[in-house]
């Protein structure tokens, strides 16, 4: 048991959580309750005149196939990025763990675009994409692919889900490696001995005691998909062609930032804050009961 | 105590410091969206007025794209910061002429500030597009243009097509694209940049047909679409089987098409006039046409509507700053520096004046095409459908006639039901932004 702290002056502890309770009053409380305020006006851009319209925001937006549309658009966006991001961060983890000379430059190497910022990460791909001048773009067209994500829905996905997941594998890598080293030697040592190869070891005691950091990570990179993709999309598709890449997140910035509907956009934003409290929720309840603590 | 002691003395310095210098001149904030080598105009053209006189400082601010800095002036509005002048795109003009609470007539602010302002001094088409219904001048025009075609002398030659005589009409566009193509001259025969406006807007104007009821939304705001009517059917479908067979070339919803053009990959462009200064950095061998029309359109070519964008004034500041604002514009209309803007950028200028000086110069004859843009505007005396198109969700509606177009041109729809599509939600959208 750690020994409990005392604080003799009622009003010190108060104190020292006054910056933190000010930061999330500031930038949680209050844009929040402006934004369920805002979700049941009507208002014109200007904010001239401003009606007071109860829940149609909500009814109107859950009713518009445009939005299921993009309900549908961010799950298969989010499942493909998790996965995406996972699978080689994993292996290259497993890889990197057996690496004896050099593992610190192959490891700061791996961590490296973790640093890039979303819409650089988006422009690069966009850029190695480009139907006209992308050298990829080229090496696939001279393969017979015929490579257009201005027009093809699907293409333009695999382009945006492909941008998000490179960013997002080192992150993944970083876990994947802390959490390998935390897999006691002894254990694999002896399977060894006893005759288990490679990827017997790996399937039967590596990978289980990874879950906890598996199912982690699972909940972060869909978080991260959901929410923190934004400057990715916004910069290689804008959401397009057709409806194809708009996420919800999207759709709050382009109904409430172009198309001007306030009302509705905040109706969403209220929507996805539901959605990022069930996902913390299962995260902090799942999770802590499940992770092995060495 | 010592600490406050100090920044109560730091905030009288402060508040001394910007008083004296706001006592010297009053700064006028000029929120804009020009980047490039127009943001260089925007910059000379502040600093040559804030050198011509004491009393005023015109302060450029670069805030983004169109969109972005029309959110960035709604947003400033609403906390109650708002820029003294603020630059806002032709789609936009709806959405400012609805909040009448939030601005100031320039008109208003003209004649206020002193200085004669006469209507029949400017442009007909242009001051029409930016005036109330009963005639008042509600922003003022800065850059408007209008589309023309573009295109590649050195690979027209290569095709083995008149160097001399671009296109005409949209059956010859068509033609001479895919002999571009099937010759080898160029990867793509026709590109375009802004669908909406050129192959919408536009060409419902030019051929004379109707946009949306109320006279393109001139006369009400309940508009119902009609860019379903077979012309524009016929039209479009031309584009999607064309996009099959590689002759055009889509480059993205606003002007990204240009890129295309200048990489040399497409033979014919069609763009704003304000797209000049691009084609000319690139020192790329074109020439200059008219937008083309549709022949079996009664009345073609009628004549085209002006983009670009206008300077709107905020309500509700000092009337210094508004003598400040119209000594500006004032400045900015005079026939000088509308004629350099205009020569400079292939943007139209905005009065009489300047256009007749530029043509008495001899500009036009040296410069083969660049009259085309202001002929095209104003060959005709407008129709009902050729005076513009005004709708409250403008931008609204643009996004959903360009996600139909993409899935027309990805094959997955016929025009017929891409424009059917648009029009159905176009209507549900504006239903709901007027609040019915």
């Amino acid at each position: 048991m750690t020994p409990r702290a005392i604080f003799p002056n009622k009003f010190l502890p108060y104190l020292l959580l006054a910056p933190q309770l000010a930061i999330t009053a500031i930038f949680f409380y209050w844009p929040a309750s402006q934004a369920l305020y805002q979700s049941m006006l009507r208002e014109d851009p200007f904010g001239l005149s401003t009606q007071f319209v109860g829940l149609a925001n909500f009814r109107h937006v859950l009713n518009d196939p445009n939005y299921l549309h993009s309900f549908q658009v961010t799950i298969v966006f989010s499942v493909a990025t998790a996965l995406l991001a996972m699978v080689p961060a994993l292996f290259l983890a497993v890889m990197a763990d057996k690496v004896v000379r050099g593992r610190g430059i192959y490891r700061t190497l791996l961590i490296w675009p973790y640093a890039i910022a979303p819409a650089i990460a988006g422009m690069l791909w966009l850029f190695l994409f480009n139907p006209s001048i992308g050298s990829i773009a080229v090496m696939l067209r001279s393969l017979g692919v015929y490579w257009d994500p201005l027009l093809n829905g699907p293409q333009a996905v695999i382009l945006v889900v492909a941008a998000a997941a490179w960013k997002q594998i080192s992150y993944n890598f970083l876990f994947f490696v802390a959490g390998l080293q935390a897999i006691p030697k002894s254990l694999v040592e002896a399977a060894a001995i006893d005759g288990a190869g490679e990827t017997k070891r790996f399937w039967t005691i590596i990978f289980p005691l990874l879950a906890p950091t598996t199912f982690f990570l699972l909940v972060i990179n869909t978080v991260y998909a959901f929410f923190d993709t934004f400057g990715i999309i916004h910069a290689v598709t804008g959401g397009g062609p057709g409806k194809a890449t708009e996420t919800l997140v999207y759709k709050v910035y382009n109904d409430g930032f172009v198309n001007l509907l306030l009302g509705e956009s905040a109706a969403q934003s209220v929507i996805l804050m539901v959605i990022v409290v069930a996902l913390t929720a299962v995260q902090f309840r799942y999770v802590e009961r499940r992770v092995h603590y060495g | 105590m010592k600490t406050s002691g100090i920044s109560i003395g730091l905030a009288a310095a402060l508040t001394l410091m910007s008083s004296t210098s706001s006592f010297a001149v009053t700064e006028i904030s000029w929120w804009h969206a020009m980047s490039g080598a127009n943001n260089e105009v925007v910059n000379t053209l502040s600093k040559e007025f804030n050198e011509s006189q004491s009393e005023y400082k015109v302060v450029p601010v670069f805030k983004g794209t169109y969109p972005e800095t029309l959110n960035a002036g709604i947003a400033a509005f609403r906390a109650k910061q708002a820029p003294d002048i603020i630059q806002v795109f032709d789609v936009g003009t709806g959405v400012m002429m609805a909040a009448e609470g939030a601005i100031k007539p320039v008109a208003e602010i003209l004649s206020e500030g002193g200085v004669t302002f006469d209507k029949s001094q400017y442009l007909p088409g242009i001051v029409a597009y930016y005036s109330k219904p009963d005639g008042t001048m509600l922003s003022f025009p800065y850059n408007s243009s209008s589309p023309i075609l573009y295109y590649n002398k050195d690979i027209f030659e290569k095709a083995g097509l008149d160097v001399d005589n671009p296109p005409k009409t949209w059956p010859e566009v068509w033609e001479a694209a895919k002999k571009i193509k099937t010759s080898g001259a160029a990867p793509c025969g026709y590109t375009s940049t802004w669908l909406t406006w050129i192959h919408l807007e536009n060409f419902a104007a030019w051929n004379n047909l109707s946009y949306g009821t109320k006279e393109n939304g001139l006369a009400g705001l309940d508009v119902e679409l009609e860019i379903n009517a077979p012309l524009f059917v016929k039209h479009f479908q031309e584009i999607a089987d064309l996009t099959k067979d590689g002759v055009f070339r889509y480059g993205g919803r606003t002007s990204e098409a240009k890129q295309i053009f200048l990489a040399g990959e497409c033979g014919i462009l069609t763009e704003s006039s304000g797209g000049l200064g691009d084609i000319v950095k690139s020192g790329m061998n074109y020439g200059i046409g008219q937008l083309p029309y549709e022949p079996e359109a009664e009345g073609a070519p009628q004549n085209t509507i002006p983009g670009g964008a206008s300077l709107w004034v905020f309500g509700g500041k000092s009337d210094e700053k508004y003598k400040g604002i119209a000594a500006f514009f004032n400045f900015l209309s005079s026939p000088e520096i509308q004629a350099r803007l205009h020569q400079v950028s292939g943007y139209l200028p905005v009065t009489l004046k300047a256009y007749e000086e530029t043509k008495a110069s001899g500009f036009y004859e040296k410069n083969p095409g660049r009259e085309t843009p202001i002929t095209q505007m104003m060959g005709k005396a407008p129709t009902e459908n050729s005076r513009g198109v005004r709708l409250v969700n403008l931008p609204q509606v643009r996004d959903i006639e360009n996600e139909e177009l993409e899935k027309m041109m990805d094959g997955q729809q016929t025009a017929q039901q891409a424009l059917d599509n648009a029009v159905t939600r176009g209507n549900a959208a504006i239903k709901q932004a007027i609040g019915q």
